[in-house]
């Protein structure tokens, strides 16, 4: 009776280590089922590539280039922001912060990277915006540039935690090394820490980009929402994550924008699905 | 500048400085502004109250019960699955192409964009299986994007329960599954509880999957049933800042304060438990 209470616990057991494959291909399955019915009408290139996002016009023009290039601005963006600023951190709390230091900064990243993006977006909304408009002089804040700047805080906590572990993993040889042969600690971290570590960096640079582009609430809330091609940094633009959330509560269940919305959905997790996969080689590689 | 490699080090050290300070600063004055302008709102009617005047005054009391309906139905669903999942990859994986496949998964789990849940949750729970707009259906939806978090953490929880520990069990003639129960998980609890606890933070915080799963614009009133609609903090304040014009600022500085509290709160219970749990540990 005990071997049969445990056989079945162990096969209950499988089946859950197996969820997360399941739920993966589920999730892919379900986008693929709805999205894929837009391809009737639309031609794949078309969709991608076609120039203007008008859903509910007669007849729709369903092309999502205004929308590619407008999370694509916005990730750069926030590319630029937070790369040095995320790696710079990370540097100073893995070699050179002293160790209470070193807690309460942990501690700090920690707390960032739990702020909901819905307060981060609010946060932004009362003060970043404002800002934005009257530095710059412009009709309106809810530009690419404030998305970025916001975005850019939330890909930082990614990206410090996981190329502060990559720092740490470092052999400690190759430091002592280093100062044995005089070098400077910065000479130490710029000529052998880092290129030691630097799959990791990337890695982190990449899971924290990856963070930017699948971002919601923050985006559609300060980037002006204007699905158009972009021309500048300082102008509203949208996302292909903020065109869901904006968008779906008002497309019937099973219309062709309803459709249109899902395939945004299996290009976001393409995009995503790529990034992970390649960040976790680049992980596994430093092992 | 490498003339003088002393220099250029404090030069490069105060730019990383720099770079910490434009982090944690930042940080630092966002939850000041919010605790600042939001805690003078907070009362015991703001809190308890209905909303009124289309959201323009009154309380968000539907709303804080709602997240809390909704965090707890997502962890009934993902903790026990996500526990057997670890115990799975901790205890009875080997090293071999399945097991690598799993932890690709799950990594893939966590990097979905939070709106691509919303649209999954539509698709399966809402439209598929015919929940409707359902505190079902988004309490299943943050389940399953909460998945890998409390996986990861649960695994981790196990897997530092020593070795040698097992061995005196399997070597007293208990079974396998004897040994998991009694003297694995017990030793992993903290760890693991730890894991929740980060699993509710996220779940009470997220927007994007609740969007069309579940949330109702304005509802005064509580939710009947799992399958009555529900309000929920995120997305309440999502709409008060840009759907509803004129909210007074302070009812929109109170919710994004409960909201943030609530997180936040959830966030430093899982970071004392961890650290004592490293200062207690016996082996």
């Amino acid at each position: 009776m005990r071997k049969f209470k445990e056989f079945i616990i162990e096969k209950l057991i499988f089946i859950c280590g197996m969820a997360s494959i399941f739920f993966v291909a589920l999730i892919f399955l379900f986008l693929l089922k709805e999205g894929m019915a837009v391809f009737r009408t639309v031609r794949p290139f078309d969709f991608l590539f076609g120039k203007s996002w008008y859903p509910i016009s007669e007849p729709a023009q369903l092309g999502i280039l205004p929308l590619i290039l407008g999370s694509l601005l916005v990730t750069f963006g926030a590319a630029v922001i937070s790369i040095p600023i995320g790696v710079g951190c990370a540097v100073y709390i893995a070699e050179i912060a002293p160790s209470r230091l070193k807690e309460v900064l942990k501690a700090g990243i920690e707390l960032l990277a739990a702020i909901p993006s819905v307060v981060l977006g609010f946060i932004g909304m009362v003060t970043l915006v404002p800002l934005v408009k009257s530095i710059f002089h412009l009709p309106t804040g809810l530009t690419a540039l404030s998305g970025s700047i916001m975005l850019a805080f939330m890909a930082m906590p990614t990206i410090v935690s996981i190329a502060e572990d990559a720092l740490y993993s470092v052999p400690k040889t190759y430091k002592e090394g280093a100062f044995a042969l005089g070098a400077t600690h910065w000479q130490t971290i710029w000529r052998v820490m880092l290129p030691a570590a630097s799959s990791g960096i990337l890695a982190a640079i990449m899971l924290g980009i990856g963070r930017v582009i699948g971002e919601t609430m923050a985006v559609m809330m300060i980037t002006g929402n204007a699905a158009i091609l972009p021309h500048s940094i300082l102008q509203p633009v949208r996302t292909l994550t903020a065109t869901i959330a904006a968008e779906m509560g008002e497309a019937v269940v099973g219309s062709e924008h309803y459709f249109a919305l899902f395939s945004i959905g299996i290009v976001l997790f393409v995009i995503s699905f790529a990034i992970n996969v390649t960040a976790d080689l680049f992980l596994h590689r430093e092992r | 500048m490498t003339k003088n490699p002393y220099r250029a080090q404090k030069i490069a050290f105060f730019f990383l400085f720099l770079a910490t300070l434009l982090i944690v600063v930042p940080v630092g004055l966002i939850i000041v502004s919010i605790i600042q302008k939001g805690l003078p709102a907070i009362n015991w009617q703001f809190l308890s109250d209905m909303p009124r005047q289309g959201m323009r005054s009154g309380g968000i009391f539907p709303a804080i019960i709602g997240t809390l309906y909704l965090v707890a139905g997502a962890i009934i669903f993902a903790l026990p699955i996500g526990l057997l999942a670890a115990i799975y990859l901790s205890e009875y994986s080997k090293a071999n192409m399945l097991t690598r496949i799993i932890k690709l998964a799950i990594v893939n789990l966590a990097g979905v964009p939070s709106v691509v849940y919303g649209l999954f949750g539509l698709a399966l729970f809402v439209v598929f299986f015919k929940f409707g707009a359902s505190i079902l259906s988004g309490s299943l939806t943050l389940g399953i994007m909460i998945l890998p978090i409390i996986i990861t953490t649960s695994r981790e929880a196990l897997e530092s329960v020593p070795q040698s520990f097992r061995e005196v069990s399997l070597s007293l003639g208990a079974s396998k599954w004897q040994t998991i129960r009694h003297i694995v998980l017990p030793n992993a609890i903290p760890g693991i509880l730890t894991g929740t606890i980060l699993g509710l933070g996220r779940a009470a915080g997220e927007t994007a999957p609740i969007l069309f799963t579940v949330a109702a614009f304005y509802l005064p009133r509580l939710p009947d049933s799992v399958f009555d609609q529900a309000m929920a903090l995120p997305y309440h304040l999502y709409v008060i800042s840009t759907q509803v014009p004129n909210v007074d600022e302070k009812i929109r500085y109170g919710t994004a304060f409960v909201l943030l509290a609530l997180v936040l709160f959830m966030n430093l219970v899982a970071i004392i438990i961890r650290y004592k749990l490293r200062k207690k540990k016996k082996w």
